[in-house]
């Protein structure tokens, strides 16, 4: 609980506090790892089970996916430079980048919400099959855990705004890059493992 | 919905619960208002952030589980003692060996070991609270909610009927029309968000706050048998996670994940089940040998026997405890190729398991034993868990388990697993670290009618369930016919759990004696113990530790002692950094459990409104930047010196 500091480290690193938070998120996304990967297991059982509704190549347009692919890993990249502006000790470009990155994570939201509902308009609800309970579930929590993201990002802006860029303000916005680089990736194993595969199979 | 559908109506057993519960609910009011003690539960306790006061929060909450959980099982055991008895009809009966189980599994065995470790774990690795201490107590708020969402199920709306395992098609909503499976599946996933917290929460804290000179070798076994539990559950949790939101889709909302019409698989149910169910068994178990492990080295006066093996037989068991799991299954339709790896990898597990109950054994060899309390419990947990080990080797083997599938061999079998594993560590760690909590010891005389008659109502109450097991009685039946050569083991079985029981009632009155009488000058060190939680005083200050001791070797308060550096020296105190009280953690616990309980109804529109407590709870979280208070060097010298005299 003491606040030690030591200058050599960025400054979110520089109370243990902050580097217990930072190591108890690594392990949090662990545990995320393992949520997914569940997820993805049971859509690979399911996922030839389409009792008679759609089959995934039916209904995927993939030029949307890969539309909604640039945007979440364009915000990925503006994610990092949002973290670089804060080792920087620069306020207005952490603010900037992350807004940056809120956009282009709510244009992700908004091509994946118009996706699922040309689904739905296909015939392919998530009451329809094996495969399409799998596959909206999947998507649909990668889709909530971004929406999670935006709005809990949307409040650290506000507490940066109010106090600036301290430990504390650097160790949230901190945890919060790693949270959406993880979302990145893990979209990265549905773009490949449920559309493109979904396409080629 | 109309009244009677939303209250359990028709059961005299039932009804009587119903107005038990409500008086006692007046009651407790009435006596909290009497006594104008609602600031102090508030201040003190509710909104605690003390690693040692939350801890007691789950110990209380696991006897009363206990209690809870015990009911069922006298119920089912006073159903079956006879042929024919119309005591429970089948539905009743179903109801409650599906609570017994999730009851004593997830919220009796669970709270009372992770309750213990945040007793102990902080003090013995000589840190001054966990890593997050109000991620903690959002745990224990959690875990509490779903507590109590779950038992609120038999008189409002039904149990729960599919079994502790809720295998679909069964428990699909087809099968199962009602609220009572809707229960399991949300109130379960509060209590697992809880202890996903509780996992990260210990390793984070074990990881990176021991003492100086702490290194990995170094550590308590408890400590350890802790953190690779803590591993089990951040491995294995998400897994339930994800199966209880596919139960809670197919149920509430329609989907198909598991019903074969609509290209869903039943089998998907059972995998991750018993993915996440069998670690789960480990993550139980591994604290309770942590315990063991204390208590036998502190009562033999040795140091443990085989440290390092004992290490990696825990870490060992750990990582098999992920590849058995197909092992609950083996009848169900794999390959004789696949059964046989699942086969193998089960035998394995006994093999560290072997490891540390020689260990144990060596411990004791030459040994100045003392025949306390604690000790009783762990040297009675050998034998009866060996029982139950070598049992589950024979059902380990695919071939023979089709003998054995579920029948009351396989019954019997966990119980001689969870109860010595489990229960008996529990006791153990109880009237071991009794003093650490409350600054009194529990009689050792009344703990000795404790031990005796649940260590013999134990064995009368399971042993007699390998014979009928082995005689043909499949598990979960309700009743059965006469001549079948049961009803005399079956009827020694009835009696055994009313002795259980009795040794059961003989620890709560104990706990009320021990209140009232015990002596209260036993000193920091009532055990002559090993390891730093009785470096400071008993019961633990709030800053646990006026100084962070300094270790140099296993067993370090031991050293210490040898070695006359118990004292603290003036100089060496500096104010101490605490956590504030929070609000957040219970008032998010009771957020969830209100949008629990209106998911459980299927009450949707009520669900997403009160969920905006939840967010409230939240957004108030992180916009908290409380950063706690210091204790000044005064206030904790007046504190050491009560306990040690004078300071150096």
């Amino acid at each position: 609980m003491t606040a030690h500091t030591s200058a050599n480290v960025p400054l979110e690193y520089q109370t243990n506090q902050n580097q217990m938070n930072i190591l108890g998120f690594w392990i949090f996304l662990g545990a995320e790892i393992v949520l997914f990967s569940t997820l993805f297991a049971s859509y690979f059982v399911l996922e030839h089970n389409t009792a008679g509704g759609p089959v995934g190549h039916e209904i995927f347009i993939l030029k949307d996916v890969l539309i909604e692919t640039f945007l979440l890993l364009t915000s990925s990249f503006t994610c990092g430079l949002a973290i670089h502006a804060m080792r920087n000790n620069s306020k207005n470009g952490l603010m900037f980048w992350t807004i940056i990155t809120l956009l282009f994570g709510l244009g992700f939201l908004y091509m994946e919400i118009n996706e699922f509902i040309h689904y739905i308009h296909e015939g392919a609800t998530i009451q329809t099959s094996g495969f399409t309970a799998a596959f909206f579930t999947l998507l649909g929590t990668h889709g909530a855990h971004v929406s999670f993201g935006i709005v809990w990002i949307a409040l650290l802006l506000i507490q940066l705004a109010k106090r600036g860029i301290t430990q504390v303000t650097a160790r949230k916005f901190f945890i919060a890059s790693l949270y959406w680089h993880f979302l990145d990736v893990v979209w990265i194993f549905i773009f490949t493992f449920v559309y493109l595969k979904g396409m080629v199979m | 919905m109309s009244l009677d559908e939303f209250f359990v109506t028709g059961d005299p057993l039932i009804l009587a619960s119903q107005i038990a519960i409500g008086l006692t609910m007046i009651g407790l009011i009435a006596l909290v208002t009497y006594l104008k003690r609602w600031k102090w539960l508030w201040s003190e306790w509710f909104t605690t952030v003390d690693h040692k006061k939350i801890g007691i929060m789950y110990i209380l909450a696991g006897v009363l589980m206990f209690f809870r959980g015990g009911v069922d099982g006298l119920m089912m055991k006073a159903q079956t003692s006879r042929p024919n008895l119309e005591f429970l009809d089948a539905q009743h009966y179903d109801e409650i060996f599906t609570t017994h189980g999730v009851i004593m599994i997830l919220f009796m065995a669970m709270p009372m070991l992770i309750g213990i470790m945040n007793v102990v774990i902080p003090l013995q690795i000589g840190a001054r609270d966990v890593a997050f201490p109000k991620l903690n107590a959002l745990s224990f708020w959690l875990f509490f909610v779903a507590a109590m969402l779950f038992n609120v199920s038999f008189v409002i709306g039904g149990s729960p009927d599919a079994g502790w395992t809720s295998y679909f098609p069964l428990a699909g909503k087809e099968f199962t029309p009602g609220v009572g499976n809707n229960y399991y599946a949300i109130a379960l996933q509060i209590a697992g968000i809880g202890t996903l917290a509780t996992g990260i929460n210990f390793i984070v804290t074990i990881v990176k706050m021991r003492a100086p000179g702490m290194t990995w070798m170094k550590m308590p076994m408890f400590t350890w048998t802790s953190l690779v539990t803590s591993i089990i559950i951040v491995a294995a949790f998400p897994i339930f996670t994800v199966a209880l939101a596919y139960m809670t889709l197919d149920r509430l909302f329609g989907t198909h994940f598991f019903t074969v019409a609509a290209g869903g698989d039943p089998m998907l149910w059972l995998n991750l089940f018993w993915l996440w169910g069998h670690p789960e068994v480990y993550i139980v178990v591994l604290p309770a040998f942590g315990m063991f492990s204390e208590v036998i080295a502190t009562f033999a006066r040795k140091n443990l026997y085989g440290y390092k093996s004992m290490v990696f037989s825990v870490v060992g068991i750990a990582f098999l405890s992920m590849l058995v799991w197909v092992h609950h299954f083996y009848t169900m339709g794999n390959s004789a190729s696949v059964n046989t790896v699942f086969s193998l990898t089960t035998m394995m597990i006994a093999i560290p398991t072997g490891v540390k109950i020689f260990n144990w054994l060596f411990t004791l060899r030459k040994g100045r034993i003392e025949f306390s309390n604690a000790m009783l419990w762990s040297l009675a947990f050998i034998p009866c868990f060996t029982i139950g080990g070598v049992t589950g080797v024979m059902l380990a083997m695919a071939a023979a388990d089709y003998q054995y599938h579920n029948t009351m061999f396989l019954v019997a079998h966990f119980h001689y697993v969870l109860i010595p594993g489990v229960v008996f560590a529990v006791f153990a760690g109880l009237y071991y670290w009794w003093p650490k909590m409350f600054g009194f010891k529990l009689s050792e005389k009344i703990g000795k009618w404790h031990f005796w008659l649940f260590v013999i109502g134990f064995n009368l109450t399971f042993m007699p369930m390998f014979f009928v097991g082995l005689d043909g009685m499949s598990r979960r039946m309700y009743t059965y016919s006469e001549g079948l050569g049961w009803e005399g083991w079956l009827g020694f079985s009835a009696v055994g759990s009313i002795v259980m029981a009795a040794g059961f009632a003989a620890l709560c009155y104990n706990i009320y004696w021990s209140f009232r009488y015990a002596p209260r000058d036993i000193g920091n060190d009532p055990w002559n113990a090993r390891t730093l939680e009785w470096a400071t005083a008993t019961p633990a200050p709030h800053y646990n530790f006026a100084k962070i001791p300094e270790v140099t070797r296993l067993d370090p308060y031991w050293d210490m002692k040898k070695k006359g550096e118990t004292g603290l020296k003036k100089s060496d105190l500096k104010p101490v950094h605490m956590p504030s009280n929070s609000w957040t953690p219970i008032f998010l616990g009771v957020a969830f459990g209100v949008v629990g309980f209106f998911l459980v109804f299927e009450w949707f529109t009520l669900a997403i409104i009160s969920s905006i407590g939840i967010i409230i709870g939240l957004v108030a979280n992180s916009f908290d930047y409380d950063e706690g208070y210091h204790i000044p060097v005064e206030e904790l010298e007046e504190e050491e010196r009560a306990w040690r005299g004078d300071l150096k």
